[in-house]
């Protein structure tokens, strides 16, 4: 890593650079941020579910009301935090990473085009 | 998979067969997708155009084009069965696939945009040594492809050949040729667009037919789940009545077994090189991630859907007549079209189910062509120095010896129980290509050996321990009915994901020679920010 320049991609841009600079690491601060601590999450309350279904089936056939049984209510809650989750995700995308994201881009584009 | 033709040769036994509706339905789908392929192909020039349609569908598009390509009649006429005969146990079994969508969503789908051009390939040896890693990225998408292409045609030569009432191996090893030739057409005229397409309508087709379908199951049960799950349960032949409100039918004799299919099924979906090539087909990042929520959406209403089918298929047809059928719990959703609108509404499902093949199949094999041409023939073979069009040239004469092989092999497998291979599918993407996926995306010191480790030792673990499973010993319904399995399950997901994410890390932490900084740098700055991205081709 003694002169990464040489390394560099032929329009000239210095990708170690960009990547250390600080509007660069706070995208990938942003994104990393929300998307891990999600992902664990939802994977955590998927495979509890399975778990549940195939460890405790009593429990998950007890009535809540009617027919409809707690397993069945705990599924379609799968559905609704997949929906949630994607809507969640879309709205922070727009919101925090599209713009910084978009910024460094053109900047870079601007480079390009100069050098 | 293979006894997607029993399904539709259940009904067509209980009713006076109308081979001429049948034939005259699926005909005019045949013709409209063939007029919309051709039209399609006008503007196939370049490998852009070829194998990403010109990166020019928009995210609703290319999200119904997911659900088309994502919706196998395995998850139609299967979960609409399992429900009907199974209940509760069916409904946790679509959970996986819709759930498995968040992990394309948010840890896979822009940054592959981002960084790819044509397949999975470009982007696991963006850093990497190209040889080795486009090598195994190759070989584990052909092998994918392979099993999920080998269900799909022994399920549309059955479905096929009942439709139209062939009985005779002869006469159906012809009609698994006409599919194949069909197929060969579509992604050979056609492209990726001409695929995307068929893949288009069919999801209309099939969501729009099983949404009518739905709202008249209710309507039959005053648009109330609960009467409809009294009703279910009063027609249910289990003991006690009310299983099918709880766990346990299906699974519930070896629970182990659905937890490794459980885990095949939500890491297997975001390493499926069919879908992951889909994402190259929008302009940009931003429209990947539309494409993805478009597809959450339709994926998830439509297991919504088969929920009240198959309660309404248990309610209305019962699990007597479904399960005497010949098809058995893949003849639900056929019987209750059937009890519903007649002998029209059946052909229509039944052609639609034709159509969902015939979707599959076209992606599949434009997705391994893709791989074939752009990563053995021209990185690896050729390192790159091929002729602007000769990398098409290649990838078209693959699409017909795929095709050959699919129809040879899908005459081969007749009346083979090759269930096992969608799911097998899934576990080889989860524990091959994922863990390299997320490591290149997200894991700096991830170097060459890690990846050709985990995907060429995912890949085994997967194979060798299906071939070690009751699925091939010793059991009424294995592959050979003697001897005994060494291994206990018939998902290999438990051991071989692990396994693919524990290589890839030790092949990394192993390794002598560091990768290239500025490389990396590159990857991780362009899969961010969209910069030097492929771009939409324009006309």
């Amino acid at each position: 890593m003694s002169d990464p320049r040489t390394d560099a991609a032929p329009a000239g841009i210095d990708y170690i650079e960009v990547e250390e600079s600080p509007r660069f690491t706070e995208l990938k601060r942003r994104q990393r941020s929300f998307v891990f601590p999600l992902s664990i999450a939802f994977l955590v309350w998927y495979f509890a579910y399975v778990l549940l279904s195939s460890f405790a089936p009593e429990f998950m056939a007890q009535r809540v009301w009617g027919d409809i049984t707690l397993g069945l209510l705990l599924g379609l809650g799968q559905f609704v935090t997949t929906f949630a989750i994607t809507m969640a995700y879309v709205s922070f995308a727009n919101r925090r990473l599209d713009p910084i994201s978009e910024e460094i881009r053109n900047d870079l584009e601007k480079r390009e085009v100069s050098a | 998979m293979n006894d997607v033709f029993g399904a539709i040769h259940a009904a067509v036994q209980t009713v006076e067969n109308d081979p001429v509706l049948n034939i005259s339905i699926f005909a005019a789908f045949v013709a409209v997708t063939l007029f919309i392929v051709i039209r399609a192909s006008r503007n196939n020039k370049t490998a852009a155009d070829y194998y990403a349609a010109g990166r020019s569908f928009t995210g609703p598009q290319n999200g119904f084009a997911i659900s088309g390509d994502y919706l196998s009649a395995a998850s139609f006429l299967g979960i609409c069965g399992a429900i009907a005969i199974n209940g509760y146990d069916g409904f946790l079994y679509s959970i996986g696939f819709l759930v498995a969508w968040l992990v394309a969503l948010l840890l896979v789908a822009e940054l592959m945009r981002n960084t790819g051009k044509f397949t999975m390939a470009d982007v696991l040896s963006f850093r990497l040594k190209q040889g080795p890693v486009r090598m195994a990225a190759a070989i584990t998408t052909l092998a994918v492809c392979f099993f999920y292409l080998l269900a799909q045609m022994a399920g549309a030569g059955g479905l096929v050949s009942l439709l139209l009432g062939i009985k005779e191996t002869i006469g159906q090893s012809i009609v698994v040729a006409v599919v194949g030739v069909l197929m060969i057409v579509y992604v050979l005229v056609g492209g990726m667009k001409g695929t995307t397409w068929v893949q288009i309508v069919k999801a209309f087709l099939l969501i729009g037919g099983a949404f009518v379908m739905t709202i008249w199951v209710l309507a039959l049960n005053g648009f109330s789940l609960d009467t409809l799950l009294a009703n279910a349960v009063a027609a249910s032949t289990t003991d006690p009545k009310d299983a099918i409100l709880g766990p346990g039918l299906q699974y519930g004799a070896n629970p182990w077994d659905f937890i490794s299919l459980a885990i095949a099924l939500v890491l297997g979906t975001a390493g499926l090189p069919h879908v992951l090539m889909r994402f190259y087909t929008v302009p940009t990042a931003k429209e990947a991630r539309r494409s993805v929520v478009w597809a959450i959406w339709l994926i998830g209403g439509f297991y919504l859907l088969t929920l009240v089918l198959g309660y309404g298929a248990a309610a209305l047809v019962g699990p007597e007549e479904i399960k005497a059928a010949p098809g058995g719990v893949n003849s639900a959703a056929p019987l209750l079209a059937l009890h519903l609108g007649g002998p029209f509404l059946l052909g229509f499902i039944s052609a639609v189910a034709f159509a969902t093949i015939l979707a599959v199949v076209a992606g599949l094999t434009i997705t391994a062509a893709a791989s074939f041409a752009h990563d053995i023939y021209a990185n690896v073979v050729k390192k790159g120095d091929v002729p602007p069009d000769g990398e098409v040239k290649v990838a078209r004469r693959t699409v017909i010896v795929i095709g050959i092989l699919a129809i040879i092999g899908g005459i081969g497998v007749q009346g083979q129980n090759i269930a096992f291979l969608v799911a097998l599918a899934f576990a080889v993407a989860a524990s091959a290509n994922l863990p390299t996926i997320l490591y290149s995306l997200f894991w700096r010191g991830f170097t060459t050996r890690g990846a050709v480790w985990s995907m060429y030792g995912g890949l085994a673990a997967a194979v060798i321990l299906i071939f070690l499973s009751p699925v091939f010993w010793g059991g009424e319904t294995s592959v050979f009915k003697v001897g005994t399995a060494i291994w206990p399950l018939n998902n290999p997901g438990i051991v071989s994901i692990p396994l693919g994410f524990f290589l890839g890390w030790l092949g990394s932490v192993t390794s002598r020679k560091a990768e290239d900084p500025a490389k990396a740098a590159e990857m991780e700055v362009r899969s961010l920010t969209g910069f030097g991205a492929e771009k939409a081709t324009h006309h």
